[in-house]
């Protein structure tokens, strides 16, 4: 709004009608929002100095998908962030350009513009999504490039120079453009129409196992998932805050702990959404969970107790809720109906290079 | 997102921004409306467990947020000023604070409002804001809202046990339900200029007064309980009380 404003100033500058400086504009691409969320929950976040753009957008695909931005040209965000596993990958950790891997499991990307706090990786260390992009493409075990080098790599490339030019003017390329057209990217990658959503909107009938399944995720003393990972008015089934969900007694990675300081915050991640578990394989912040029955048996049987364990984990005396082999299977046909095998198949998502 | 507004005649702004001597005074003007919160005076520090309740356990908090609705300032004439709206009262996040703008200056006296919401306002899925921050209460449990999330620990033999005290509709039996909000009447107070009217929750007495709380009996899964649910209710009404104005 402010950036549209800014330039019908500067026309209205223009004397006697003649026009002496056309300054580019991009051409807006609001967010489609989804019923279910229009419906439910509050606004999606949008920085007011990177709104989205037909333009902007494209040129961020093209990005995610291009090994342009890795140190050797041969990793693209997509590597570690595929569209078939939900923008996640099938791997516990992820491997770097140099063979080296990570600590933590890659996180799937959707819906992130609903993240209102805007605090992004398993420990929340990255405000906005912009700011995220700009640590995978340095960290010496991941992406392992310059910034200052991708900039000139892209400045000497005919095609990047139009793209930049067409979706932000006459602006030298450096980071804050790169991850601003990435994360206009990444705020289209919408996912909403599960079996569940279908559900919600009238347009498809559960099975009496998943309606099931969804009662005990509803219910305090069985899964009572719902405390940290939404519920049929919050399509997100994630609260995108920081929780100690029992996995260890004593830690190896602080999580949230490392980037606060705070002994009290030390073994929280951040809760991540429950949609499209079908494709997100492993589970975890580690990726310790090769299957969504050893995620479910975690929470039933496997807590482990430690003094910042999220008084939520309410059944660690007893090692967890304790479910019945038939509750679990009921579970797990509930959670799989959030899956949205149109979100990973949509076209406008895929590689366009 | 969490806000409260009074619907006031514009004419009162209008009125004031238009004065252009110092003969014309306000007569309205923004009252702030802080929740504040201790434990029998003592400061409350998240994550400790440095609290004792009035059956004698030692406990910690690490969560509270709670809901408070329709807020209404009570004149002498037997008028009152409603207000719009609700708050969702987090101390994690530091949300403590409701606006409420063109309010005039008066000698009040009474403060009114709703913990939780009452049967018109607790409406399922109705309020983006609240199903935004996962604030729902289960539609087997009567649907709505939770009306407060009270999380911590407490010392039993030895060993840390959580407890999480979250208080909604209660359900009496399946498919039955009891409205389970209470209303809070504070003093009255003089607003002569734009200020901040404190309200204090004193945490130690939703575990007491008149019933003392057993946490090893009252820990976990206390949504669905119906007697918990009442005794929360009988135990809050006497949580708050007015505070200094500043």
């Amino acid at each position: 709004m402010l950036f549209t404003s800014v330039l019908l100033f500067l026309w209205s500058c223009d004397e006697d009608g003649i026009t002496t400086y056309v300054p580019y504009e991009p051409t807006p691409f609001p967010l489609e929002i989804p019923k279910l969320f229009s419906d439910n929950i509050i606004d999606p976040v949008i920085p007011f100095d990177n709104p989205q753009t037909v333009e902007g957008v494209n040129l961020g695909r093209k990005l995610f998908f291009d090994p342009i931005l890795s140190g050797d040209n041969s990793q693209s965000c997509a590597d570690c962030h595929a569209p078939e596993n939900a923008f996640s990958d099938a791997d516990r950790f992820s491997e770097g350009i140099n063979g080296d891997l990570g600590t933590r499991n890659s996180m799937p990307i959707f819906n992130l513009a609903w993240n209102y706090d805007e605090n992004f990786f398993w420990d929340g260390r990255a405000f906005s999504l912009e700011n995220q992009a700009l640590e995978p493409v340095a960290n010496p075990i991941e992406m392992h490039s310059d910034w200052k080098i991708n900039a000139e790599k892209l400045a000497n490339h005919a095609e990047y120079t139009e793209l930049f030019y067409q979706a932000f003017g006459n602006v030298k390329i450096d980071s804050t453009l790169v991850t601003k057209a990435i994360a206009q990217f990444q705020r289209t990658l919408i996912s909403a129409n599960s079996r569940f959503d279908q559900h919600l909107l009238g347009t498809t009938t559960l099975t009496p196992q998943e309606l099931n399944g969804f009662n005990i995720f509803m219910d305090e003393s069985r899964g009572d998932c719902f405390h940290c990972h939404g519920n049929a008015n919050n399509p997100l089934w994630t609260d995108n805050i920081f929780h100690n969900n029992g996995l260890d007694a004593t830690f190896t990675d602080l999580g949230l702990g490392a980037k606060t300081g705070d002994p009290a915050d030390n073994g929280k991640f951040r809760s991540p959404s429950l949609r499209n578990l079908a494709f997100t394989a492993p589970f975890m912040h580690d990726g310790r969970f090769a299957t969504l029955d050893e995620v479910i048996n975690h929470y039933s049987e496997g807590l482990q107790n430690s003094s910042t364990i999220d008084p939520l984990m309410k059944a660690v005396g007893n090692g967890g809720v304790q479910l019945s082999e038939s509750d679990k299977s009921d579970l797990k046909a509930f959670l799989l109906s959030l899956s949205d095998p149109t979100f990973i198949n949509n076209p406008e998502f895929q590689d366009p290079n | 997102m969490k806000f409260l507004k009074l619907i006031v005649p514009l004419f009162l702004f209008v009125f004031i921004s238009c004065g252009d001597d110092d003969t014309i005074q306000p007569t309205s003007g923004e009252l702030s409306i802080q929740f504040n919160h201790n434990w029998n005076r003592k400061e409350i520090e998240f994550n400790e467990q440095n609290f004792t309740n009035a059956f004698g356990q030692e406990l910690s908090i690490t969560k509270l947020r709670y809901l408070i609705s329709d807020i209404v300032l009570h004149l002498p004439d037997n008028n009152s000023i409603p207000i719009d709206g609700y708050i969702l009262v987090d101390l994690n996040e530091s949300n403590l604070i409701a606006y409420a703008p063109n309010i005039p200056f008066n000698n009040y006296t009474g403060l009114s409002f709703t913990f939780g919401f009452d049967e018109n306002d607790n409406l399922d899925g109705a309020y983006p804001d609240l199903n935004s921050a996962s604030w729902n209460w289960p539609s087997m449990l009567g649907g709505g809202y939770h009306f407060m999330q009270l999380e911590g620990k407490y010392e039993n033999s030895g060993t840390e046990n959580p407890y999480a005290y979250h208080m909604g509709t209660a359900r009496k039996n399946p498919g039955e339900f009891e409205q389970n909000y209470f209303n809070v009447a504070l003093d009255g107070f003089n607003f002569t200029q734009e200020s901040t009217i404190n309200i204090q929750m004193n945490i130690a007495e939703w575990f007491t007064n008149p019933q003392n709380w057993d946490l090893e009996v009252y820990d976990i899964d206390l949504m669905m309980n119906y007697d918990a649910q009442k005794l929360m209710n009988v135990n809050g009404k006497s949580v708050f009380s007015l505070g200094e104005i500043n």
